[in-house]
Order: structure tokens, then C-alpha cells, then sequence
């Protein structure tokens, strides 16, 4: 069967690893790639790196560790961050990104979806959705949920996966750094809404809050970021857990 | 050993070529007829969409080529499809090495199949020393339905064939590439062939 999926988040700054990462086993915490086959080791069975980065060297910055990364793992990765054009994901495919996860340029910019899936296939475009609950509405967020849209999540996952979406990474922002649990009611809606994979994120705190995304929320992956980097939750115990709960992992 | 990757310009090259690397051999870039005709492994790769993938085969010449080589060829992900008959996808005729049409998954499950699974029903060198069931990385919408050449079946669906051999050449829907260290054995077993 089909497994479900776990994915560590990596957020990247000027070619580092940022947001506290806790791992005393590691020579290096600022090193990406180190804690990138460490995951792998473990047991992920994908990889997100977000660039947060501002600077004009960004770009050079990212490619390089794209090659690092696509040269040391031997799991399929995802890259996002400030990615606006078909040219940025070319660069990036090229030097071994498996995906590209693209946001706020998404909202600003429909035809790019159709563009990428149209020149690189569905399979690499991952659109990254962050939603909010205003008056009982899920308003899609942009800027790190700064800024509302007029978009309603729902009405916006299915024109993404209508113009070539391959996958939707889904944050609630309402969930996001509470470790309260994932949005499992918006999350199961979207999943019966579209026929393409749901990847759940935002507030995963204990392993119960992963089976409760899976089996509530109907999700298909479930990204998380502190919990894997401060080793709250330890990838091998959660799968394990995860198939006692009869969900189906690879092990 | 020399081992050619065809450039036609589809699939995520960069990944296999480091994969490569990481068991120890170096492999070159090539459409070129007659550096691909001396090679002892060829690997056909391709991601994307299949009608313009053959397209871009067919403007190379290289479809003509491919069906007539004599050493170990590897097709991966859509490149094992076009090995086929023909695909639904865009409606394109394939290269008729394996004789097996490509179809779409339904709605009735998540299009496409993206993540890990099962490989089982495992029959040929391909697969040496490979534990049936292991689980292996796939993303596609379109798949070969079980038939004769299935040397691996997968269940999405309905069991399909996630890895086909006829003679000296052998596809794999799934990446062995980014397939953790098992799909590195599969890809270490083809360059032992």
C-alpha cells in the first residue's frame, strides 16, 4: 500500500540552517546537509527546504545547496521559498530538486502553476497554501500570514490542482507553533475537495497529533519543523507509533 | 565501465548522475548515436509529461535507435512508459519494447501516486538480493497494467507492473534514484548486469 509520509522542514537562511535546531550529535547545526542525511538516515521519507533568505546571492546560494543536498540523500526533497518563475525552477530541477513548492507567487501569478506543470509535469509543482480562519472563513494568508487574500482555501485548492497542481501543503496558520494539533477539520474537507495529495503542517507538538492528521484529517503526508529539530519527537519512534495505529509507513 | 545517460531533454538527470557517483562510477550525458551504442549500461530517463517526451525523442532520431541496443538499458519512470506500446497519455505511441499499454489511474484514488510503496512479485537480476515487499519512491498518473513482462508488481488501485524486463532491457516505474539505500542496491544490481 501506499505509505503515508513524514517530512522534516528545513528552513534555510544564506545557504543555513535557522530556527534552533538541537542536535548535539551534530557537528555542524547550521549545516543543511548534515541534518539532511541525518533525517534520511532516520527514516524521512521526503525533505522540504524553505529559503527565507533576502539577500541578491540567494539564488546562487540556493543552487548550491540543492547540488549538496541531491548529491548526499538518496530521498526525494523540496524546495521553496521567493521561486516566481519557470526559469528560478529549471535551475533548481536541473541541480537535483525533486519539487518546488511555490506560494505567494501562486496567488499573484495563476498561469505559473499552469506553466511549470505544463513544462516540468505536475509531479514538481507543490503549491504551498498558509490559511487563516477569519468569521469562520479559511482566508488564504500571504507573507507568513501577514497579509489576507480575498481567496477562500477551498475555492483556491481546486483551481491549483485545475491548473496542475501536483500536491497542496496545507498550513494553518491558526495551528502553526501552537503544538496543539494539526487543522484536522479543514484538513479532511480539503482532502475529500481535491483528488491530489494533501501534505498537512502546522502544529504537530506529540506523536497523537500525527495519527489524528492521518486518520482525521485524511491527510496524505504531515510536515513538521521543531519537534524533529529539538528531537521532541524522533522519526523512528513515530513510525513506529504511527503503525501500531494500523497506519500504513515505511519502516 | 561506461555508463550513458540519454539526453533528450526530459527527467530529472542530476539525481541519477549523482546516484551514480555514489556507488562509485561516473556517468556521461549523451545523445550522441555512437557514444551511446558503445556504452556497456544505458539509462533512459524521463519525467513529465509522455507526448512530448516522444516528441522530443522522435526530433533526435533516438527513437529509432534505442529499441536496437544490445547492451543493458534501464528505463526510469516515464521513461519504462515509453519503452511500452503506446500511452494514454497524449495519446502517444511508444517504442513497442514491452508489449503493454499505459493507462491512467481513475479517480477513484489520488492522482497522481505520489510517496513510497510496495514492490512485490520481484523476478530477475534486476532485484538480487531484494527483499520482496520492499518499499520503493513512485510519482505518476499513468501505469502499466500487470502483463507477462512484469518483473515487479505494485498495488495502486489495482496491481499494476512497477518494473518490466524483456531481454536486455529493463524499466522501473519507481525511482530507484531517490529510493532510499534499496533503490541504490536495484541501481548497483543493473551496472553488475
Amino acid at each position: 500500500m501506499l505509505t503515508k509520509r513524514i517530512i522534516p522542514c528545513l528552513d534555510i537562511k544564506n545557504g543555513r540552517t535557522v530556527k534552533g535546531v538541537n542536535f548535539v550529535d551534530l557537528r555542524d547545526a547550521g549545516d543543511p546537509v548534515e541534518l539532511a542525511k541525518i533525517y534520511s538516515d532516520e527514516g524521512a521519507d521526503e525533505l522540504v527546504f524553505l529559503d527565507i533568505s533576502a539577500t541578491e546571492e540567494r539564488r546562487k546560494t540556493l543552487v548550491d545547496l540543492v547540488r549538496k543536498v541531491a548529491s548526499t540523500i538518496n530521498i526525494p526533497f523540496t524546495v521553496g521559498g521567493g521561486i516566481s518563475s519557470v526559469e528560478d525552477v529549471e535551475i533548481l530541477l536541473q541541480n537535483g530538486a525533486d519539487k518546488v513548492s511555490i506560494n505567494s507567487s501562486a496567488v499573484k501569478n495563476p498561469q505559473l502553476i499552469n506553466d511549470l506543470a505544463q513544462k516540468f509535469g505536475s509531479q514538481c509543482v507543490v503549491v504551498a497554501i498558509d490559511a487563516k480562519q477569519i468569521n469562520g472563513q479559511w482566508i488564504v494568508h500571504l507573507v507568513g500570514g501577514k497579509v489576507p487574500t480575498k481567496l477562500n482555501l477551498f475555492d483556491w485548492a481546486k483551481e491549483v490542482e485545475e491548473r496542475g497542481a501536483g500536491e497542496i501543503l496545507f498550513t494553518s496558520m491558526d495551528n502553526d507553533g501552537t503544538k496543539n494539533g494539526f487543522a484536522n477539520e479543514a484538513l479532511a474537507t480539503l482532502s475529500e475537495l481535491v483528488n491530489i495529495p494533501i501534505i498537512a503542517s502546522g502544529g504537530a507538538g506529540n506523536i497523537q497529533h500525527f495519527v489524528d492528521a492521518f486518520q482525521k484529517g485524511k491527510a496524505d503526508a504531515a510536515l513538521a519543523a521543531s519537534v524533529f529539530h529539538f528531537k521532541e519527537i524522533e522519526i523512528k519512534t513515530l513510525k513506529t507509533a504511527l503503525k501500531n495505529n494500523n497506519i500504513e509507513v515505511r519502516i | 565501465m561506461k555508463i550513458v545517460i540519454i539526453n533528450y531533454g526530459a527527467g530529472n538527470i542530476q539525481s541519477i548522475m549523482f546516484a551514480i557517483e555514489r556507488l562509485g562510477f561516473k556517468a556521461v550525458l549523451s545523445n550522441n548515436w555512437d557514444e551511446i551504442k558503445a556504452a556497456d549500461k544505458v539509462i533512459f530517463p524521463g519525467v513529465g509529461e509522455a507526448s512530448s517526451a516522444m516528441k522530443m525523442l522522435f526530433e533526435s532520431g533516438l527513437e529509432t535507435l534505442i529499441p536496437t541496443l544490445k547492451q543493458p538499458v534501464l528505463g526510469i519512470c516515464l521513461g519504462m512508459q515509453l519503452m511500452c506500446n503506446k500511452s494514454e497519455e497524449g495519446n502517444t505511441k511508444g517504442l513497442g519494447i514491452f508489449d503493454v499499454d499505459v493507462i491512467k489511474f481513475t479517480p477513484k484514488v489520488k492522482v497522481p501516486q505520489m510517496g513510497w510503496n510496495q514492490i512485490y512479485n520481484l523476478k530477475s537480476p534486476l532485484f538480487e538480493g531484494i527483499n520482496e515487499n520492499e518499499y520503493m519512491y513512485l510519482v505518476h498518473s499513468f501505469y502499466a497494467p500487470n502483463c507477462p513482462e512484469a518483473i515487479a508488481t505494485t498495488d495502486y488501485e489495482v496491481e499494476y507492473a512497477s518494473a518490466l524486463q524483456k531481454d536486455n532491457f529493463y524499466g522501473t516505474q519507481f525511482h530507484p534514484e531517490k529510493s532510499g539505500d534499496v533503490g541504490e542496491q536495484i541501481l548497483a544490481n543493473f551496472l553488475k548486469l
